[in-house]
């Protein structure tokens, strides 16, 4: 199961003993991960298996039971959430989460502003930020949206919000990037576009991706590691995990 | 095409402006109590956009807000009758006594949400009724502060006329419309719709919620202590109703039937329920059974206030 041991690089991200405990049920259970830089990871288990708490724990948004989580060997473990975003990490949730009332440039500008010193200035009308501005437009036409930029977020399709909910993460150039379930609920068209996106992002980002979809998860990642019941299950490549006997019986049922 | 978009863009200001328009040049030929009322608007207003800040713009329902607004009525009447301090006096202490309490009240409900921040602002406004009613040597306990003098600004300027007090307030009013407008389209601002739409995602942007929603709670506080030390001048009484719990109840009216996050909106709405109040009054003694109906009215038909409704029919919309 560990057999994946690379030399002592330092890892884009390591957790040991990581566990979180809501009252009596153990969400996530004792794990143990480590991503090297650049690499990515698909995390991949059935549901309640505590991929989504997981990377709550990890960017902070849970306050971990015990156990620890470093970045880059930086212990983030009792940072607040917002300071881990300044050290490189970004996230993206699985059930969509933007600022449905505004445009999709302001969606961008508010992600842009959250690591400048200006996001609290009180008196200067916000279009007056160029530089802002235009960070947030040169990311929205990275991601190919810049033609929707004045639409309302709110009144998009499904497809268009779930990359925008990437494009969000991508503004502050994160060095470590956590994309919870990114297709979820998507056509095939729609999944081949942020499946795209994905596969573009520069290689030096390190990509970790909770991802239901197994043709995705083969597409994006190298590694694949299976979570059940709170633990990790398994790990090793995708051919590997998908011969897994067990990992067969927990993730696709019983049938071949 | 282009001077249309630029309306629509800048609503908030051609509505502000022609608002002051009507409200410089409409009152010397209206009755006296017209004007009063007008005057009773503005200060209300006033309260309501800055709650409209709280809980239009960073959804922190701070259902004791009104109370608050009377620590800022209670400093000027104490000063201005008990130690003849000028204006200039009683507004800067008014406000800096609100902004202090603002600021260690916020340290405690900041942390809260929802139904919860609600019923603990409502508490705590409870609390300052309490000291209002109870501490009788320096409240004046149920008599309240009254005979306060209107202010004294010099240039043979007579505040006691109602009709140049109106403009005083007008005056007030316009500086703290324009600064609430300026912070709305702010960056600061945008971060607060931020946080009111997606509060967690903001935590991963690299926001610290927490001190965005503490320095909203304090200014939108402090702006309603502006209104406090206006409202005190403007009645010449203060009493311990100006913190009941019906007071808070009614600013908050103000902003959910006027409609929240649109600062026109709680204007609307307490001019709306100052006139109403009043004229009502005339009729029945029945005033909350009223007031109730038409909330229950907004409740039902209008969820977002009068100005959401209107939105409906406008069916292209950017932003804010």
């Amino acid at each position: 199961m560990n057999s994946i041991i690379t030399e002592s690089v330092t890892p884009a991200l390591e957790c040991k003993g990581l566990t979180k405990r809501f009252d009596s049920l153990e969400a996530v259970k004792e794990v143990n991960l480590r991503i090297e830089k650049g690499e990515r990871r698909a995390i991949i288990g059935p549901n309640g298996a505590g991929k989504t708490t997981l990377f709550s724990l990890i960017s902070g948004l849970y306050p971990v039971t015990s156990g620890s989580i470093r970045i880059f060997d930086r212990d983030i473990t009792h940072l607040p959430s917002y300071r881990r975003t300044y050290l490189g990490l970004g996230r993206t949730f699985q059930i969509t989460n933007l600022f449905p009332t505004l445009t999709v440039l302001d969606n961008l500008v508010i992600a842009a502003m959250g690591l400048q010193r200006m996001k609290f200035s009180m008196l200067k009308p916000l279009s007056g930020y160029r530089q802002i501005n235009e960070r947030a437009s040169e990311v929205l036409e990275s991601v190919g949206m810049a033609e929707k930029r004045m639409r309302v977020v709110k009144n998009l399709s499904y497809g268009d919000q779930r990359q925008i909910e990437i494009a969000l993460a991508l503004v502050n150039n994160p060095r470590v990037l956590l994309l919870d379930e990114p297709t979820a609920g998507l056509s095939q068209e729609a999944t081949a576009a942020v499946t795209g996106m994905i596969g573009r992002l520069d290689p030096q980002i390190t990509v970790l991706i909770i991802e239901h979809n197994m043709d995705v998860a083969l597409q994006v990642a190298k590694l694949i590691t299976v979570m059940h019941q709170g633990a990790l299950f398994a790990e090793g490549p995708p051919t590997e995990i998908r011969n897994n006997r067990h990992v067969q019986e927990i993730y696709f049922g019983t049938e071949d | 095409m282009i001077s249309k978009q630029l309306i629509l863009q800048n609503w908030l200001w051609v509505i502000l402006g022609a608002a002051v328009l009507l409200l410089v040049v409409l009152p010397p030929v209206l009755p006296i109590f017209i004007v009063i009322l007008l005057t009773q608007g503005l200060i209300f207003g006033l309260v309501a956009m800055s709650l409209d800040i709280l809980i239009g713009y960073t959804k922190l329902a701070a259902l004791g807000h009104a109370a608050y607004f009377a620590i800022g009525a209670y400093t000027a009447a104490i000063l201005a009758t008990r130690h003849a301090a000028g204006f200039g006096f009683c507004l800067f202490s008014g406000i800096g006594l609100r902004l202090m309490t603002a600021a260690i009240i916020g340290l405690f409900v900041i942390r809260l949400s929802g139904v919860y921040f609600l019923m603990c602002t409502l508490s705590i406004a409870m609390c300052f009724w309490g000291l209002a009613f109870k501490w009788t040597q320096m409240t004046g306990g149920e008599n309240g502060i009254s005979r306060i003098p209107r202010p004294n600004i010099g240039f043979s300027v007579d505040l006691y006329n109602n009709l140049t007090f109106h403009y005083f307030v007008l005056i007030f009013f316009v500086l703290c419309a324009v600064l609430i407008v300026l912070l709305v389209r702010s960056p600061f601002g945008r971060t607060l719709v931020g946080i009111r739409d997606g509060e967690s995602r903001m935590r991963v942007l690299g926001y610290n919620v927490w001190l965005h929603k503490y320095l909203a709670y304090i200014i939108g506080s402090t702006f309603a202590g502006v209104a406090g030390v206006l409202w005190a001048f403007f009645n010449r009484y203060v009493g311990y109703t100006d913190v009941s719990l019906y007071r808070c109840m009614e600013v908050f009216l103000m902003v959910s039937i006027g409609g929240q996050g649109t600062l026109i909106g709680p204007n609307i709405g307490a001019f709306l329920i100052v006139f109403m109040r009043n004229l009502v009054s005339a009729y029945t003694n029945r005033w909350l059974l009223v007031i109730a109906i038409v909330y229950i009215l907004t409740a039902r038909f209008a969820p977002m206030g009068f100005i959401g409704y209107l939105k409906r029919f406008q069916k292209v919309r950017g932003g804010i």
